[in-house]
């Protein structure tokens, strides 16, 4: 288990690297110019130093290779001075934003929260809703609640968010001003009042979101549990005369919430990404809002880096499914 | 073991396990009368037929999915109205007989708005999973059956599957789209771009899956006499192979148009689709969302067509998923 883990980890970094170059290459070969919006009377000589300034000046490859030298070596040592207040990192050039002239880490520090509390918000409640209704209709299989429940789940898996976001609003926040349509983030919670407030605009974007996730995650829990209801050992203990409750939910229930857990985590990063839409609709400045805000301002260091950390939380993801499934599940063996 | 030798190991013992499965349904003595069985000739396509109209949802899904072709191939024929026909004084007027759903903020017909929008939006969803799916059997297949390529393309796959794609394709709709407007105009110019950025991020799964399946292929007797005859290897594939991964391909197929179009008006809903003179069902949202507070039904409607088609598509995956499964059809 170990040395599969240190194996993946290995082969982890190749993998970004590469993901990191397409992602550098493709901006390179963009036609945009972040000094497009620069007036024409700037004189040309005064654009080149601009452009200097900007760190725009070197051969490609070599901005690449200062660019992955601050990812991962200069902004760790810059957090590492931050929290044990040592001095590694003075005098070393963080990555800037072209928009904001801010290092682009803080920028992302302050957005992180905001996605954070509504995406994995969520994705929780998500989980905790399609657990039980996979299964329940697993176990009811084509009785009323299965019907409708696949119903629902085909349904919500086929509404795009920024539709069922859109609907919600004019129904909940228009017609019946139950809740606000956009998302305060400068709420802060001191009391009673103000939580109420950020439980209140809270609501729509983590149903949107919730629903959306629900409906995916409970046709996999459901799926597998109809694999494991048909198993012999499911006979076995019925037959030990074991109580259903006991069958059901300890000795189907623990098998068939393998899959589902791998399921679970290779779809958080997805959420990630997905997030962005639903940030958009209900105007959350989350990371989602901040990369389409840098996309529109060919804002290149912030895009790279914000594209770069959702490649990681997939890769990282992914690895952290692999070795679940190897921990839970003690058939499969990685050596 | 290596990672490659256990996956085989892995697909094999599927192959064997789907194999014994089948030979288990019909286990039963053959008729007396072998040339007649059933009444009438049988071939795998009718009983694929067979078995999908069997499934309720699908059949209700096929009958609404040709509607709405219908809907948006033929409806311009009968209603002639020139989707971009700016009529300023009829302007945001509602349902009426001269406008069966009202016109927008510029006196459109939205129902021809509507029309138009969705044959550029299925138009999208189909384009883009041809793309993906000819891009995934490809790989898939030359990875499953030339085992010298196996690693690097499955590598590639890999990495494919590590890339964040809605940025990724927001990225390159937003740097590619001026250059190629100015080289094939506006429509046509994101037309191209959409559908290959579509399709060139969507086809991993299809050829996991397309490989899995070439992997089991490889191991029947078939294949063997085939090879021992000396059939070269194009016409191995193309003979032996493909005609046999078609089910899983028709079934990744049907389910990427479904991603494809919730993908493009994701994208125009965005702001970075289709241009405005050149509605989606997407981009129609889009431009409703200002006025959502005024003109719900603006936004509803287009909304609604998107969510129908895209249900529809996919109970239709559904069914063609079960009709195809030899396990489960016949029962």
């Amino acid at each position: 288990m170990l040395t599969f883990t240190i194996r993946r980890l290995l082969l982890a970094i190749p993998t970004l690297l590469f993901i990191s170059l397409v992602i550098f290459l493709l901006l390179e070969a963009s036609p945009g110019d972040p000094l497009g919006d620069v007036p024409l009377t700037v004189p040309p000589e005064v654009k080149e130093r601009m452009r200097e300034a900007l760190g725009l000046g070197s051969p490609w490859y070599v901005r690449y290779v200062l660019w992955l030298k601050q990812f991962f070596w200069v902004e760790p040592l810059y957090w590492f001075d931050h929290v044990f207040g040592t001095q590694f990192s003075a005098g070393m050039q963080r990555i800037i934003s072209f928009q904001s002239r801010s290092p682009v880490f803080d920028v992302i520090a302050q957005r992180v929260p905001q996605t954070l509390t509504v995406v994995g918000f969520s994705y929780l409640v998500g989980v905790l809703i399609a657990l039980p209704i996979g299964i329940i209709s697993a176990y009811k299989q084509y009785s009323w609640f299965d019907q409708l429940g696949t119903f629902v789940s085909m349904i919500g898996f086929s509404m795009p968010t920024f539709f069922t976001g859109v609907v919600l609003i004019i129904i909940f926040g228009v017609k019946l001003q139950w809740f606000p349509s956009v998302y305060d983030t400068t709420l802060v919670v001191r009391d009673w009042d103000s939580f109420w407030a950020q439980v209140r605009q809270m609501v729509m974007p983590v149903t949107v979101l919730a629903l959306y996730n629900a409906a995916q995650i409970s046709r996999f829990m459901r799926a597998s549990m109809l694999d494991n209801l048909g198993q012999d050992y499911v006979r076995t203990a019925r037959a030990k005369g074991l109580s259903e409750r006991t069958v059901v939910l300890k000795h189907v229930l623990r098998n068939s919430l393998i899959p589902v857990i791998t399921v679970i985590a290779l779809g958080l990063p997805a959420v990630f990404g997905g997030a962005i839409i639903t940030e958009q609709v209900f105007k959350v400045n989350g990371l989602g809002q901040l990369l389409i805000t840098a996309i529109h301002g060919n804002d290149i260091p912030m895009v790279l880096t914000l594209t770069f950390i959702f490649a990681i939380l997939i890769v990282l993801f992914t690895l952290i499914a692999d070795i679940l499934y190897g921990i839970l599940d003690p058939r499969i063996r990685y050596d | 073991m290596t990672d490659t030798e256990r996956q085989h190991h892995l697909d094999l013992r599927e192959t064997v396990d789907a194999t014994a499965a089948a030979a288990g349904a019909t286990a039963a003595l053959p008729p007396d009368n072998p040339l007649h069985a059933g009444g009438e000739t049988r071939s795998q396509w009718r009983d694929v037929w067979r078995q999908f109209r069997s499934h309720k949802g699908a059949m209700v899904a096929l009958v609404l999915f040709v509607l709405t072709i219908l809907f948006v191939l033929v409806g311009p024929y009968i209603w002639t109205i020139d989707p971009t026909y700016v009529d300023i004084r009829a302007r945001n007027s509602g349902f009426s007989a001269a406008h069966p759903l009202g016109t927008d903020q510029l006196g459109r017909d939205m129902l021809a708005r509507l029309m138009a929008g969705g044959r550029v939006s299925i138009a999208v969803g189909l384009t883009a999973m041809i793309i993906a799916i000819s891009l995934g059997s490809l790989i898939g297949v030359t990875s499953g059956y030339f085992r010298r390529l196996d690693a690097p393309l499955m590598r590639m796959t890999e990495l494919f599957l590590a890339l964040p794609l809605l940025p990724l394709l927001l990225l390159m709709v937003t740097l590619f789209r001026e250059p190629l407007s100015q080289s094939f105009g506006p429509a046509m110019g994101t037309f191209i771009l959409i559908v290959s950025a579509i399709g060139a991020t969507s086809w991993m799964q299809a050829a996991r899956i397309v490989r899995g399946d070439v992997l089991g292929l490889k191991e029947r007797e078939f294949i063997l006499a085939a090879k021992s005859i000396g059939t070269p290897a194009h016409r191995m594939i193309l003979r032996h192979v493909l005609p046999n991964v078609l089910s899983p391909i028709m079934v990744a197929a049907t389910l990427g148009i479904a991603t494809a179009i919730i993908t493009e008006s994701a994208l125009s809903f965005l702001g970075l689709g289709f241009p405005p003179d050149f509605p989606t069902w997407g981009r129609l949202l889009y431009d409703a969302v200002d006025q959502m507070i005024q003109y719900p039904s603006r936004v509803i409607l287009p909304g609604l067509f998107i969510s129908l088609t895209v249900l529809c598509v996919n109970y239709i995956g559904d069914g063609l998923r079960d009709a195809m499964d030899p396990r489960i059809r016949g029962r």
